[in-house]
């Protein structure tokens, strides 16, 4: 099974914890340590934000990630950019392929529309969510709120563009087991909402769990499949180092 | 080649009640009412026009590229787009556009990204999003850097690939070529006419563009 191909090493491990599908997470993960998201249904997405810990004006920059990498979506080899033009983590691994980054998150009326209501009241924590307001109740946790929302990550979901630019969802992207790890090139804030992806055309409610597994990854050698994936990321890698000397 | 939506305006500059020149590397600031129309246009050609709206009522709800793409289930901006709100709302709707497509995946230039794009000596070249934190600046607003979020590069190409791939194409503009948008709430709009010099964006030239607004039409 694809979920035992790369086991993390005892020594190595940290932690791990249980996201359920539409619950939401958030957290600090240090530089040389990575985050290994698993899809545990085949149906999870996740929708991510990232900010430096240090200095959480400094956040993940969706257009600058794309333009520095030319790339509309992320897997292996690939940094998430920062708008300061450092590297606030990278997809070391990934057994997905194909990670949505334009979009965004759904919202209270979108899922309450889609999927029918579902509140606490009467579904306890069976309760539907949507991603926005899961956002938004972690970002709170850390002083965060609306004005510090922008375009984020997607985490097991792909939309592929045709020639128009008409968007189409693969449901067939990920599969129990698929993961992607993240490699923290920064102290950075996590911060996460597994509810459905906003285009997901399923008509049924049932975003799927993840496991998040933290681990001591190291900080990336001269031979990094990241760092060398393009000259703009040789620059990248090389700023966001210099912070730490 | 995709065939493009090419809508004309019925307005005439001469009833419109703003009409003034952006220069290349200059930004501009200005609240736009529920129900005017705004028009931008391309004097030279391939001039990239970054802009950020805010809802000038309650600017925590602005502008939003995830949405509006979301919304539309398309990416690329032109007549018929309605530009959504974090909040969900329509801020603006896309009425007439001469040029046909419009970016909003691709950002706004800046010296740190400068830096990683193009070489680590580009930091000193001026940015859009330095544009943008100038007027902020000198704005009364309570606007800073934390508002300064994903935006629309109008007159810019920016083709996404079916296999995932992101490239900056050739601009799609031409001197005289306009996109005009009817405001559905009152907008503050905040536009860095692009000076980047590294990409053929604004075909490696920044030129001045025009920036007119008329008054919603009388029923």
């Amino acid at each position: 099974m694809a979920q035992h191909l790369n086991p993390i090493p005892p020594d190595l491990f940290l932690w791990e914890e249980a996201l359920p599908g539409g619950c939401h997470w958030s957290g600090i993960l240090r530089r040389g340590n990575a985050l290994r998201l698993t899809d545990l249904t085949g149906r999870a997405n996740v929708s991510a934000l990232f900010y430096n810990a240090e200095e959480k004006l400094e956040r993940y920059n969706m257009p600058d990630t794309l333009k520095a990498q030319h790339t509309a979506h992320l897997t292996t080899g690939h940094a998430l950019y920062s708008d300061m033009g450092h590297v606030l983590c990278s997809v070391i691994q990934d057994s997905c392929g194909w990670h949505d980054t334009v979009c965004g998150v759904s919202n209270a009326e979108m899922v309450k529309a889609k999927y029918g209501e579902a509140t606490y009241q009467t579904h306890r924590n069976a309760m539907h969510r949507n991603g926005r307001d899961g956002l938004l109740v972690e970002l709170g946790k850390w002083g965060l709120g609306k004005r510090d929302v922008v375009p984020n990550a997607n985490f097991f979901s792909k939309v592929v563009a045709d020639e128009a630019g008409k968007l189409h969802f693969d449901e067939a992207n990920s599969r129990p087991g698929a993961y992607v790890d993240l490699r923290f090139e920064m102290n950075v804030l996590v911060v996460l909402s597994a509810a459905p992806h906003p285009l997901d055309p399923r008509p049924d409610y049932a975003p799927g769990d993840v496991m998040l597994t933290a681990w001591k990854s190291g900080t990336p050698g001269a031979d990094d499949v990241c760092r060398n994936a393009c000259a703009e990321n040789q620059r990248g890698f090389y700023q966001t180092e210099i912070l730490f000397r | 080649m995709t065939s493009f939506n090419l809508v004309e305006s019925p307005f005439d500059p001469k009833t419109a009640v703003v009409d003034a020149v952006v220069n290349a590397g200059d930004p501009w600031i200005h609240e736009i009412k529920k129900g005017q129309v705004f028009r931008i246009l391309d004097l030279e050609g391939n001039q990239a026009v970054d802009t950020l709206f805010y809802n000038a009522r309650d600017p925590e709800e602005r502008y939003s590229a995830a949405d509006t793409v979301r919304a539309q289930g398309a990416l690329y901006l032109t007549a018929g787009t309605q530009l959504m709100s974090t909040e969900g709302n329509v801020m603006l709707t896309i009425t007439a556009d001469t040029c046909g497509r419009h970016d909003t995946l691709g950002g706004a230039c800046s010296c740190e990204s400068n830096t990683v794009r193009y070489a680590l000596d580009k930091r000193p070249m001026h940015s859009c999003r330095d544009s943008f934190l100038h007027a902020l600046a000198h704005h009364d607003g309570g606007l800073t850097k934390r508002d300064i979020t994903s935006n629309i590069n109008f007159f810019m190409n920016v083709p996404v690939t079916p296999a995932g791939g992101l490239t900056f194409a050739d601009g799609v503009s031409a001197p005289g070529k306009y996109v005009e948008m009817r405001a559905e709430m009152d907008v503050l709009c905040l536009i860095s006419n692009c000076p980047q010099l590294n990409n053929p964006c604004n075909a490696y030239n920044p030129t001045p563009v025009r920036v007119l607004i008329w008054d919603a039409p009388s029923q």
